[in-house]
This record gives structure tokens, C-alpha cells and sequence, in this order.
């Protein structure tokens, strides 16, 4: 907890799709923030410096660590979270973690659909190696990875043929 | 994992951001991209007063070709820099090092500018200027002032960067003619360089005719190693050399010796894939 005298700055922006105007102290981080004070709490917090990747959200478009933007730099921006994650892609990575056991605890997932989902956007059939290269700032403790690997695979080629519903 | 208490302030235009930073003084830390800044924040490794945020301020990260000069922002970011059409053309040396840099989210947010004002001594865009052989522009209240690369980095975290500049921009020099060549040795993909070689080779008829090269993660800061590249012209042993020319760092993890060795051996793979393709 932060002293009752800490310095606010004032926010107004669009978190999934929805405008905010609210305060944070000056010194909280932008994923701190969305799970305290919005309440959002799909972006995990893990090492709270740039290391683990639990913490990925979108800022403006792109995939970012949570922990390494202040609140108050989101003022003006688009903020987007995994609650409201939508497209093909975290679509089809939903399922495919799902059906590839691709978490254990799930501390980690949404971290690495939005990372994966970046990847898919850019690159519709990635190599292993690619994907394993895509998500190596995203750590997990549960699985080893392959798991999180075949289901990235496997999404990309669920949306090469077509078959993800809702997409 | 509290930052210690800090003043922020977001200018939009670069007057405006010198200004800050001039009455700031030595407590003021421009804050780019945040991914070295906001760790060592957190661990409280640095405590700045006063954050003067580059976020905002216009045409910092421009990335164009000017009378044969590759110039890039200083805000510009990894993922920026790293699928820009232009730098693939004239500096293809950059895209081949950014993909060593961490991971993408941090690209997508960590900048040039940023890398470079930091002179992490792992780092590989610092290297890569080097053996670029670009300039750094930088400004203050009091104007611009443009140190070559080989002169700005000047040991562990030291650069020629005073408290009241900003970088603004690097300038890169055409390189028609010359090929480049990066690789380094990482306990994983995207971490930093235990050790890690630039090079910039000039070839004609087979052989290689100037050459100038850059370590990232062997010495606290990248050099120029004139009797190196020399001998790589000469087609001599050039990773020999080295002994006596290298002091490297040491740590835990990685000894000096076991860093001199890597740097050997990088440089035994540059010099064979510098000739083949010469
Ligand atoms: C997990 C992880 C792994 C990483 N791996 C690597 C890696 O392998 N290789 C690598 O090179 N980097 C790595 N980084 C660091 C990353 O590349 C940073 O983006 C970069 O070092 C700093 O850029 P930034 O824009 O984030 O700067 P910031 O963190 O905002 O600033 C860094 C420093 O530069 C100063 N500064 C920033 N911009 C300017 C400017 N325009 N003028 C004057 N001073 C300025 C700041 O005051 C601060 O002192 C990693 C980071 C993390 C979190
Ligand atoms: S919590 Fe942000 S990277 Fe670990
Ligand atoms: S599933 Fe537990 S950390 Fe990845």
C-alpha cells in the first residue's frame, strides 16, 4: 500500500473500449492500476520488473509489459486487456490452449495469447522455432512449454483452414 | 517493487523537453521507452526526481533518408526499427542485431535512443554503432552537438551524454559496397550478450579491403580495434590479436577468460564468413 499522501495524477483513456477518467499515484505501474483500481484482473502481476511477461497488455495496438508503463502514460491512449481480448486469433489460441493443455495454473496464459495473437497477426504459419523465439520473454512454470508450443501451432493452422468459430 | 517518489512531466515538443531537463539538473532522467529505466526504478537501482517523459513529444522517432544518410529518432522503437524498409536497404547490420534484443513486447516499446543513452555494456545497438560508424545527435537548450559513435560510449553505463542533453538522433552513412555481420553468444534468445560481434566489411575482388567492428558484452564499452581490423585486412590471424588488445569484464556467470574466448571465437567466425562471402 501506498502512503495517503501520495502524489495522483489524473487518466483519461479507453480501456477495451470503454472511457476511463480516473486517478493513480504517480509512481503505480499501468497493469497495477487496471487490476486495483478497474478491477481487471486477466493481466497478471509476476515479477513486477520486465522479466516474465504475466503482465502483457495492449497499449495503443501493441503488446507491451504492463509493469514497465505507468498508469498515467495510458492517459490519452487505448488501453486493451486480455477480459476483452477479441479476433481470430485469441480465438483460435483459446481453444487450442485448451485442447493441448497449454496451461496448468494459468498464471501465465494471458500473457501468452497476447503475445502469440501478436505473432499470428504478423506471421500466419510460424515455424516451431518462431514461435518458441515469439514467446521467450513470456515465462510459464507449469508447463515446459511444449504444450504452450503445439497449441500456437496448432491455432495458426486451425485459421489457415478455416475451422475457428467465431472468427 | 515500488518505485521511489518521482515528479513527472510529459512536454510535447522538444524546446519544451530541454527546458525541463536543463532545470532539472542531474536529478532529471528522460524516460524513453521505459524497459531498462522502469526495472532499475523499481529496484530502486536509480531514483530520478524528475521523470521527463519522450512519449509525447513530436518527431523524435523518425526514421529517413537524407542526402545518403540514414538518420533514425532517437524514439524510435526496436519493433520500428527492426521492420523499417529503409533500414533493412541501408543498414541491414540493425535488423540482424534487434532480433538478439529481448523479447518482442519489449521492443515494441523499448527505443533506440534509449539503448544507447543507457550503454548497457551487453548491449548490441551501442556495438553496432560502432561498427556502423554513425553519429549521435544530441541536443540541450544550447543546441545541437554531434559525437561520432566511437567517441560516446566511454565505459560501464558512461557515455559522452551530458545531464542537460537529449539524444535526438543517430546518423548513419551510406554503406553501399560494405557487408555486415552480427552474432552473438546468449545463455537464451533475447537475453543479453554474454559476448556479441559487429562487424562492417568492405570486400573487393575477394578480399576484404577496410573492415570496422564493435563487442558488445566482452569490454565495458564498444571500441573501435584499429590493429584488428587491420590485420582482418591483411588477412592475418586476426583473433589473435586479441589478448593483448581486450580487457574483459568479468563476472560469475561469464569469467573474463571464458568472454576473451567467445570473443575469439566470433571473431574466427566473422573473419570465415566475411572472406566467403568477399
Ligand atoms: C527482460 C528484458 C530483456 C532485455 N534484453 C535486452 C537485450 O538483450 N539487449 C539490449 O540491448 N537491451 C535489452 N533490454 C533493454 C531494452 O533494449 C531497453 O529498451 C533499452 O535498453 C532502453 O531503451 P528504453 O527506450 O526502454 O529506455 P529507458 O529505459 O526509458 O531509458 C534508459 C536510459 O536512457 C535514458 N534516455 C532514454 N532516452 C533518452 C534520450 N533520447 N536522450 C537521453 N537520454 C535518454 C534514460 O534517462 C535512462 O537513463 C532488455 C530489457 C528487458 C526488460
Ligand atoms: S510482471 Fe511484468 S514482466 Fe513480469
Ligand atoms: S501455466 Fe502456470 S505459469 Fe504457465
Amino acid at each position: 500500500m501506498l502512503p495517503p499522501d501520495e502524489p495522483l495524477a489524473e487518466i483519461a483513456c479507453t480501456v477495451n473500449g470503454r472511457r476511463v477518467a480516473g486517478r493513480a499515484p504517480l509512481r503505480q505501474t499501468l497493469v497495477e492500476w487496471l487490476r486495483t483500481e478497474l478491477g481487471l484482473t486477466g493481466s497478471h502481476v509476476g515479477c513486477a520488473h520486465g522479466v516474465c511477461g504475466a503482465c502483457h497488455i495492449r497499449l495503443d495496438g501493441a503488446v507491451v509489459r504492463g509493469c514497465l508503463v505507468l498508469a498515467v502514460q495510458a492517459d490519452g491512449s487505448a488501453v486493451e486487456t486480455i477480459e476483452a481480448a477479441t479476433g481470430p486469433e485469441v480465438a483460435a489460441l483459446r481453444e487450442a490452449f485448451v485442447a493441448h493443455a497449454g496451461l496448468q495454473c494459468g498464471f501465465c496464459t494471458p500473457g501468452m495469447i497476447l503475445q502469440a495473437a501478436e505473432l499470428l497477426q504478423r506471421e500466419p504459419s510460424p515455424s516451431r522455432e518462431a514461435i518458441r523465439d515469439h514467446l521467450s520473454g513470456n515465462y510459464c512454470r507449469c508447463t515446459g512449454y511444449h504444450q504452450i508450443v503445439d497449441a500456437v501451432a496448432s491455432a495458426a493452422a486451425a485459421l489457415q483452414s478455416g475451422g475457428v468459430e467465431g472468427a | 517493487m515500488t518505485p521511489a517518489r518521482f515528479a513527472y512531466a510529459r512536454p510535447t515538443t522538444l524546446e519544451e523537453a530541454l527546458g525541463i531537463l536543463a532545470r532539472g539538473g542531474e536529478e532529471a532522467a528522460p524516460l524513453a521507452g521505459g524497459q531498462s529505466l522502469m526495472p532499475m526504478m523499481a529496484m530502486r537501482v536509480a531514483r530520478p526526481a524528475l521523470l521527463v517523459d519522450l512519449n509525447r513529444v513530436a518527431g523524435l522517432d523518425a526514421i529517413a533518408l537524407e542526402g545518403g544518410v540514414l538518420r533514425i529518432g532517437a524514439m524510435a522503437r526496436h519493433a520500428a526499427v527492426l521492420a523499417h524498409p529503409l533500414v533493412a536497404a541501408e543498414a541491414p547490420l540493425l535488423p540482424r542485431a534487434l532480433e538478439e534484443v529481448a523479447h518482442p513486447a519489449i521492443r515494441n516499446r523499448g527505443t533506440l535512443g534509449g539503448s544507447l543513452a543507457l550503454a548497457d555494456p551487453a548491449a548490441e545497438l551501442p556495438a553496432c554503432m560502432v561498427a556502423l560508424d554513425a553519429t549521435i545527435v544530441l541536443a540541450s537548450a544550447g543546441g545541437e552537438r554531434r559525437v561520432p559513435a566511437a567517441d560516446f560510449f566511454q565505459g560501464l553505463y558512461a557515455t559522452a551524454r551530458r545531464s542537460d542533453e537529449l539524444l535526438l538522433r543517430v546518423e548513419i552513412p551510406r554503406a553501399a559496397g560494405w557487408t555486415p555481420w552480427f552474432a552473438e553468444v546468449a545463455r537464451r534468445r533475447g537475453d543479453y550478450a554474454l559476448a556479441g560481434l559487429a562487424v562492417m566489411a568492405r570486400c573487393t575482388a575477394g578480399r576484404i579491403v577496410e573492415a570496422r567492428l564493435g563487442f558488445c558484452g566482452v569490454e565495458a564499452a564498444p571500441r573501435r580495434l584499429p590493429a584488428v581490423e587491420a590485420a582482418l585486412v591483411a588477412g592475418e590471424d586476426a583473433a589473435s590479436r586479441l589478448p593483448a588488445l581486450l580487457e574483459p569484464l568479468g563476472s560469475a556467470e561469464a569469467p573474463a577468460g571464458y568472454r576473451l574466448h567467445l570473443a575469439q571465437v566470433l571473431l574466427r567466425r566473422a573473419t570465415e564468413a566475411l572472406h566467403a562471402a568477399a
